[in-house]
């Protein structure tokens, strides 16, 4: 895509035009048509994003400042919102299950996506379409359908997982009562969905180390796992730090598992054990009419853990590619 | 120089077309009417069920205004439709059916809402008393007229109970718990014989007790946050916590999956029943239970869980339409019909005395008389003041600190400090 861009350089410096008005007419059109119709072709995207994307964002931020009653009156109050924010025991909480969720979710998944993409790059494997789409479906299938099917799995009266953990003589767990169990149930839901997602990404990193490396390594000797580490995972890094960036934004925005987990209540779970950030940013901004300033503002601290998160993650892998 | 200012006139246009498209889009429907004129159609928000489907037929043929009926299942998808109308000011209905927690709710705005008095009929003495005047704003307009009540009752398994070795007919049912002692101790009985809890979870008892001891709950008259210092909350926690040290619930959450599938799989034997909790019992059981489910009165006399109003949004083209068709869709012959159709317990005094409505036998319940069940005990219902918040506080605080005392996630202490708390960030408004 950038290639057929350059390949279009700015017209040079405009030459002494023949006198014929008409001509230099046209000419001037052809300029302006190479000079600025990519902006016109790009402009669908940038109005799209400003009106869905920039638009909510900035009025999310002035809704920050405000004390701001959904159906009724706001007043300005500064940064009051915000300074609420760092002594609010509840916020913290949701961070932490955020990040707990985030962590127990993405670690296992990004492990087992390497293995299976790993398997599935092997040019031994039969009938690998078949794998490559089969791994995906997971991903296709709505959200709220996955969260309700995995509750069910993870029920403590008639729960399969419970009578599986019952067979090898483990009490039966009440799965929404406790931190850890919440955060297992609802990260393997996680899992169960982006892991497919993330090994074809990882996949098509794959496929894009030149063969002819593998072959060297072959002809010096190296064996299979000699090779993975010392040729794939390196050659990996850029995509693996997409792969990260990626299931940073989304785990750090988890929602709809864990209400749904929650049978819907935004409070997720009786002590709020399982409350993520976004569901706490709900509970304020829209279940509460009057905090949606508020609620607002934790719409933002999230923004900035994400980008900060992000940013992190980026200047480890500049410094590892470098 | 000149072609700048001409590109920027031409990008200045083609933003403008762009804007005015997007514009016009969002305003095609946005004419407004001539005064006087007649609408064409009238929209009806609705969720669950209120039995509206054929008295909106009668209406269209009387009147010759078209009624759009929009139903939405479930309550919690149902609110965030209404606010996002009331936060844009487009998209309502011209008549909302507001449920109690709701309305209480959108009480603290009352500006969004149509003084319903001056465009009907004087209905002050025609309803249910505590019922009309909870339709009222605090600044005195008349936000909502009544449609049902939820009333009490109990939903007990017959089959279960006989299993027990208890009773089994309503009436020896209801000897059993003339209290709630008594009901405790039934409880006791039946996990000494069983093994199980009788009980769902001591969430709907609660909610019971304290819909029974009337005045005000979380809040008081000037809707200040009382939850730590009422009596009937204090009453009704303290109930729950008997229950919970008494061991008779089988401590499954209303709504849970494991409650859900408790129906079917007789994990409890009784649940607490407002009327329009019996068509939930009745789904979650499925047909092959029928017959074994059976209603009797509460322990502790009358009270009332639920129940909805009809409003007027200021945002309707067309409100003196449609406060008229509010009122016809509350008039006593309406509610006895929707009643028969899906069941909403009538509030309009006529309608609770009508013959048909008395006579009415749930099939589904073992032919309970729930006409006359609920009936009875609509008559005794203890006025409440809800308070802004009430639903947020029963939901968001006192349930699950209630149900973390049950399943021993907290102390009694820590528990009743959680709720307390909790109260007062949810019930602010």
């Amino acid at each position: 895509m950038s290639l057929s861009a350059t390949t279009a350089p700015p017209p040079p410096a405009a030459p002494p035009r023949p006198p014929a008005a008409r001509r230099s007419r046209s000419h001037k059109l052809t300029r302006l048509d190479l000079k600025y119709s990519p902006y016109l072709y790009i402009a669908p995207f940038f109005l799209v994003f400003g009106v869905f994307g920039l638009y909510p964002m900035l009025r999310t931020a002035w809704m920050s400042l405000h004390d701001w009653n959904l159906i009724g009156d706001h007043s300005f109050i500064g940064f009051d919102n915000y300074t609420r924010l760092v002594t609010d025991e509840y916020f913290w909480n949701a961070t932490l299950n955020t990040f707990g969720i985030f962590l127990l979710s993405t670690v296992p998944q990004l492990l087992i996506a390497l293995f299976l993409a790993n398997l599935l790059n092997r040019t031994f494997l039969r009938a690998r379409t078949l794998f490559r789409m089969a791994i995906f479906m997971p991903n296709v299938v709505s959200v709220a359908a996955v969260a309700i099917v995995f509750g069910m799995l993870f029920q403590r009266d008639f729960g399969v997982i419970n009578w599986v953990l019952g067979l090898v003589g483990v009490n039966p767990v009440d799965w929404d009562a406790e931190r850890w169990s919440s955060w297992t149930a609802v990260a393997s839901m996680v899992n169960w969905r982006w892991t497919g997602y993330n090994t074809l990404i990882l996949l098509a990193g794959m496929q894009a180390i030149p063969r002819d490396l593998y072959e060297a390594a072959e002809l010096d000797g190296a064996g299979q796992w000699t090779q993975f580490w010392r040729i794939t995972l390196p050659m990996l890094t850029p995509t693996f730090v997409f792969v990260v960036i990626l299931s940073t934004i989304g785990g750090l925005q988890l929602f709809t598992e864990p209400l749904v987990f929650a049978n819907g209540n935004i409070i997720g779970g009786d002590q709020r054990e399982f409350q993520t950030l976004a569901m706490y940013m709900y509970e304020l901004g829209i279940e509460n009419l009057n905090t949606a300033g508020y609620g607002a503002a934790v719409a933002w601290a999230m923004f900035l853990m994400i980008a900060l998160v992000s940013l992190v993650n980026f200047l480890l892998v500049r410094r590892t590619v470098k | 120089m000149s072609l700048t200012l001409r590109r920027s006139r031409v990008a200045a246009a083609a933003l403008a077309a762009i804007t005015a498209l997007g514009g016009l889009a969002a305003c095609g429907n946005d004419d407004t009417p001539a005064a006087g004129e007649k609408p064409a159609k009238l929209v009806v928000d609705t969720f669950g069920e209120f039995g509206y489907d054929e008295i909106i037929k009668q209406y269209e043929k009387d009147t010759g205004i078209k009624v759009e009926l929009r139903k939405t299942a479930q309550l919690n998808e149902y609110r965030p439709k209404i606010v996002r109308a009331l936060a844009t000011g487009r998209g309502a209905a011209d008549v909302i059916a507001l449920e109690e927690g709701i309305l209480n709710e959108f009480k603290a705005n009352p500006a969004n809402w149509v003084d319903l008095a001056p465009l009907v009929a004087d209905h002050s003495k025609d309803y249910l008393p505590w019922k009309y005047e909870l339709g009222k704003a605090p600044d005195g307009r008349l936000m909502g007229l009544p449609t049902d009540v939820g009333s009490l009752a109990v939903c007990y398994r017959r089959d279960l109970f006989q299993a027990a070795k208890l009773p089994v007919e309503r009436d020896q049912v209801a000897a059993l718990w003339p209290d709630w002692n008594a009901f405790i101790e039934t409880g006791k009985k039946y996990r000494a014989a069983t093994g199980k809890g009788m009980l769902d979870s001591v969430t709907t008892a609660a909610s019971a007790v304290m819909f029974q001891q009337g005045g005000d709950l979380f809040y008081d008259k000037q809707d200040k946050v009382v939850a730590d210092s009422s009596a009937a909350v204090k009453t009704s926690w303290d109930t729950a916590v008997a229950m919970a040290d008494a061991n008779i619930t089988a401590e499954t959450a209303t709504w849970s999956p494991e409650w859900s599938a408790g129906f079917k799989q007789g994990t409890f034997a009784a649940t607490f029943c407002p009327s329009w909790m019996l068509g939930i019992v009745a789904d979650n059981s499925g047909p092959e239970n029928k017959g074994k489910w059976d209603v009797a009165p509460v322990p502790g006399g009358a009270g009332n869980w639920g129940g909805s109003w009809l409003s007027v949004p200021q945002q309707s083209k067309f409100p003196k339409e449609a406060a008229k068709l509010a009122e016809y869709l509350t008039s006593a012959q309406s509610q006895v019909a929707a009643f028969k159709l899906k069941g909403p317990l009538p509030t309009n005094l006529e309608a609770l005395k009508n013959p048909e409505f008395l006579a009415y036998t749930n099939e589904y319940f073992n032919n309970a008389p729930t006409g006359k069940i609920f009936g009875d005990s609509v008559a005794n219902i203890q006025p409440l003041h809800l308070g802004p918040k009430h639903q947020a506080v029963k939901e968001n605080a006192f349930e699950p600190a209630l149900r973390s005392y049950e399943n021993g996630q907290a102390s009694k202490e820590k528990a009743w400090e959680q709720f307390t708390k909790d109260a007062a960030t949810q019930g602010a408004f």
